[in-house]
């Protein structure tokens, strides 16, 4: 790394307030005002059009394996979502699947 | 709407946030790590934790500034990581809309995957909150969220050391937004949209800059607002 400590505190500050903006976008223009009910059926859907595919990748292709698919973490994968979607819990999901990680990692030695 | 309702749902907030706790903690640790042994000086990596508080796009940006990319590359593609949080800002304006800007501004510096998601679920579910029993809650998931995340790359930052890529610690966070997202997959519209997600960020995931994410997570949105149009 060969920037200035100003540079590096101009990156800083420029992700830090560009973050924030985007953060505050919508929230902050648009406020109490109404949204079209086209626009509200659209953001229904944001958790679940985002963080499957923000994920996908990550499960299938972990770095920590050098991006080869890897049992352990795609079988953990699967049954956090067993569980969440049968018991519509998070913590039960979290455990489940952490459960899962280690013991196939444990089994696959 | 009394005090008293707005201080349960505060706690009901931090309940939910609590066992993200095992996934802040790493991620800030080996955020702390990695920042420090790219050669970053404390307060920079503090800064960078306190400022941007997203870690995906600190990680993105740590890894072009190792690679010594120009200054507007790393800030556009950090940025571009982040870009998923002006769809969270869109989807709780609903909710929190009406609070006065200065509580929407301070609501916005927590808006993070964790309080969005959690929140979301809970404002779905029980759709008779107030809006300040809504913030209440919201405010609650970050609590034991924000602090341990600064307080912890401090903490990775100070131990410097590499923590064993073996212990799997990596995959808290994919196991923790699964965990989040299962649960709201309530109808077939959702499921669809999901599917959508998955499959396109897969496919589009040559694309530079995180930017095949977004592009899948519009479609998905647009899969799964038409799936419940015809089912309605």
């Amino acid at each position: 790394m060969t920037y200035s400590d100003t540079t590096v505190w101009w990156i800083i500050a420029a992700l830090g307030l560009g973050t924030f903006l985007i953060r505050f976008s919508f929230i902050g223009l648009i406020g109490s005002r109404p949204m079209p009910p086209w626009v509200l059926r659209h953001l229904r859907y944001t958790s679940v059009a985002i963080l499957p595919g923000l994920v996908a990748p990550l499960v299938v292709f972990p770095a920590a394996t050098g991006g080869i698919p890897d049992p352990a973490r795609l079988l953990a994968a699967m049954v956090t979502v067993a569980i969440g979607y049968r018991t519509k819990g998070v913590v039960g999901a979290m455990l489940g699947g952490a459960a899962t990680l280690f013991a196939v990692q444990y089994l696959l030695g | 709407m009394s005090p008293s309702t707005s201080k349960s749902a505060l706690w009901r907030g931090v309940l939910a946030g609590l066992p993200f706790i095992i996934v802040v903690v790493p991620f800030a640790m080996l955020f702390g790590v990695a920042a420090t042994e790219a050669g970053l000086p404390l307060a920079q990596v503090m800064g960078f934790t306190v400022l941007v508080i997203a870690g995906a796009s600190q990680f993105t940006a740590l890894q072009f500034m190792i690679d010594n990319a120009p200054v507007l590359v790393i800030i556009a593609s950090a940025l571009a990581v982040n870009l998923r949080m002006a769809m969270y800002s869109a989807a709780i304006t609903p909710y929190l809309g009406d609070q006065p800007l200065w509580k929407r501004a301070v609501l916005s510096y927590v808006l993070v995957d964790q309080t969005y998601n959690l929140a979301i679920l809970d404002f779905e579910e029980n759709p008779d909150q107030t809006t300040a029993q809504r913030t209440a809650f919201f405010v609650g998931c970050s609590l034991p969220l924000i602090p341990l995340w600064i307080g912890f790359t401090w903490v990775g930052a100070a131990l410097g050391g590499q923590i064993p890529p073996e212990y799997g610690l990596d995959f808290a966070l994919p196991i923790a937004f699964l965990a989040m997202v299962a649960p709201a997959l309530r109808t077939v519209a959702h499921i669809a949209a999901a599917v959508t997600s998955v499959v396109l960020a897969l496919v589009l995931g040559f694309i530079p800059l995180n930017l095949g994410l977004l592009v899948a997570a519009l479609i998905a949105m647009m899969v799964g607002a038409e799936v419940e149009r015809r089912m309605a």
